[in-house]
């Protein structure tokens, strides 16, 4: 069953285009990663899908709804959730309280579904109750997630999740995706470490310059020899 | 002892600044401009309760509460008609426009209660002593009110949902949207506490000293110094910040003349931008 699909979408910044037709669609259980060079429409795409992007042809939908034009919160109390790039935390709040702003349309659930995100992100549990500013970049990243998490959406959308992380937690942020797909929710992510990410994909779309190059399951983009050479190096 | 009474002082003085640059402090955070009229509400709020407590002759503790509603709902309006439109603005064009409010208040105030000096007691009130240190009652009200709104103030945003909310805003708006938080109740409750702080802070300076219509221009530069001394944005920090520099106001005048007190704020507030510009507690978040 598709949750999301993208239908030639056009669309940008202000009077430029970044999308010139970028098609994509997520189902329900899977991971979907979109890879490509700097400038593809990697993280535009994704935005659109939160109206932050004015979308100027194509379709946007979810369930079936067409949800083009619609504000941030519509979109989040739809079942989607949004983990930025950057700044994807309130660093003076706890964790703790940075977790319950995730649920904060939907207050009495906090206690219940803090403790489903806390299972899912275990080397939070003894951080609760310090500022998510002093976190260590891993650590911030899964408060980030498990935010998005706190609203029990269908659908988790990450942009480079692993930005800028060391190696180490490269791996964990990986392993978490899986495991939050494990728990029923579908995962679309952007990401730099095109390889690592394709491999954990159920399925991968190539972008670049705005358009769709290559789609197919992660597997077998990561073996195709022109996917590889183009935008994996080699 | 010269020096403990001094510190009296300096805690009746810093309470008062403490209150106002707490709401200079929250404004900056959810707004993102320096409020030039945020003195002129604390004058607002004293003559609101001159009139309630002098003119109507209603209880001071009447008086009290009514002057913040009252100074609270004169800050929202202004939001409504001038700052809203502002929103997306440069924060220059917000930092202005509140200049204009702050005269706009200030005439008001000229219109209504005139140009010259009020009191709310005019009897001679003779200071109190407890070993040997020389207090008026007043000034038991004034830190212990201030002590009190600190108090709450740090419930409302440790332990409220609108508090949260506050702080979330503070912290990054993008991702407050993202949470579905309503950006614009939150910049409601911004003034509802900034004007009501504010308002108190008046009662205040107005009880240790007296009505003047102006009285809010000049008690901005203290405002100002304690909220940067404080971190701006950061309430907390403000507290801190006010109580600083009132209490190096009242010492100042052991080698100063008292006359240079007022600029006392301005020379800590050169030091710190030059030396420590995000504040005394800068480094505890990113």
């Amino acid at each position: 069953m598709t949750l999301l699909r993208l239908e030639e979408l056009v669309g940008g910044y202000g009077e430029a285009d970044i999308l010139h037709g970028v098609s994509l669609q997520v189902a329900v259980d899977e991971i979907v990663v979109i890879v490509g060079p700097n400038g593809a429409g990697k993280s535009t795409a994704m935005k659109a899908v939160f109206g932050l992007v004015r979308i100027r042809g194509g379709r946007l939908l979810l369930h079936g709804e067409d949800i083009a034009g619609l504000g941030t919160v519509d979109i989040v109390k739809r079942g989607v959730g949004f983990v930025p790039q950057t700044e994807n935390v309130f660093p003076t709040l706890t964790v703790d309280e940075n977790l319950a702003m995730g649920s904060f349309l939907r207050p009495e659930r906090v206690a219940r579904q803090r403790e489903r995100v806390l299972e899912l992100f275990t080397p939070l549990r003894e951080k609760r109750r310090l500022p998510a500013g002093t976190l260590s970049g891993g650590q911030r990243q899964m408060v980030a997630m498990g935010r998005a998490l706190m609203l029990e959406p269908s659908l988790l959308l990450l942009d480079e999740p692993t930005a800028g992380l060391s190696p180490r937690y490269v791996g964990q942020i990986f392993e978490i995706v899986r495991d939050v797909r494990a728990s029923g929710v579908a995962v679309l992510m952007v990401e730099q470490n095109a390889k690592q990410a394709l491999a954990a994909a159920d399925r991968g779309y190539v972008l670049a310059t705005g358009r769709n190059r290559f789609t197919g399951k992660g597997s077998e983009l990561l073996a195709d020899r022109d996917v590889a050479q183009a935008f994996l190096g080699g | 002892m010269e020096l403990l009474q001094l510190l009296l002082y300096g805690c009746v003085l810093g309470s008062i600044v403490a209150l106002g640059a707490v709401g200079v402090s929250l404004t900056f955070g959810i707004l993102g401009f320096a409020n030039f009229a945020h003195g002129d509400l604390m004058a607002l709020g004293a003559y609101v309760a001159f009139l309630v407590y002098v003119q109507l002759a209603l209880p001071f503790w009447v008086a009290v509460p009514l002057a913040m509603a009252v100074t609270a709902l004169v800050a929202i309006a202004f939001d409504r008609v001038l700052f809203r439109r502002f929103r997306t603005r440069a924060p220059v064009i917000l930092l202005i426009s509140s200049f204009g409010v702050a005269l706009i208040l200030r005439s008001a105030i000229q219109l209504i209660w005139g140009p010259e000096t009020l009191l709310y007691v005019t009897d001679l009130q003779i200071a109190e002593r407890w070993l040997g240190l020389r207090y008026h009652e007043r000034q038991l009200w004034i830190v212990g009110g201030t002590v009190l709104l600190v108090v709450l103030l740090h419930l409302f945003l440790a332990h409220t949902r609108p508090g949260q909310a506050m702080r979330a805003m503070a912290d990054n708006p993008t991702l407050a949207r993202l949470c579905g938080i309503d950006t614009e109740r939150v910049v409601l409750w911004t003034w509802v506490l900034g004007g009501g702080l504010a308002a108190f802070a008046g009662i205040g300076l107005a009880m240790d000293t007296r009505l003047q219509p102006d009285m809010g221009w000049f008690i901005l530069l203290a405002v100002f110094a304690a909220a940067i001394l404080g971190g701006i944005g950061k309430p907390y920090g403000a507290i801190v910040g006010g109580y600083v520099i009132g209490i190096v106001m009242e010492f100042s005048t052991v080698v100063l003349p008292a006359n240079y007190k007022p600029v006392v704020p301005f020379a800590i507030m050169v030091a710190m931008l030059l030396f420590r510009p995000t504040g005394l507690f800068a480094g505890r978040s990113t």
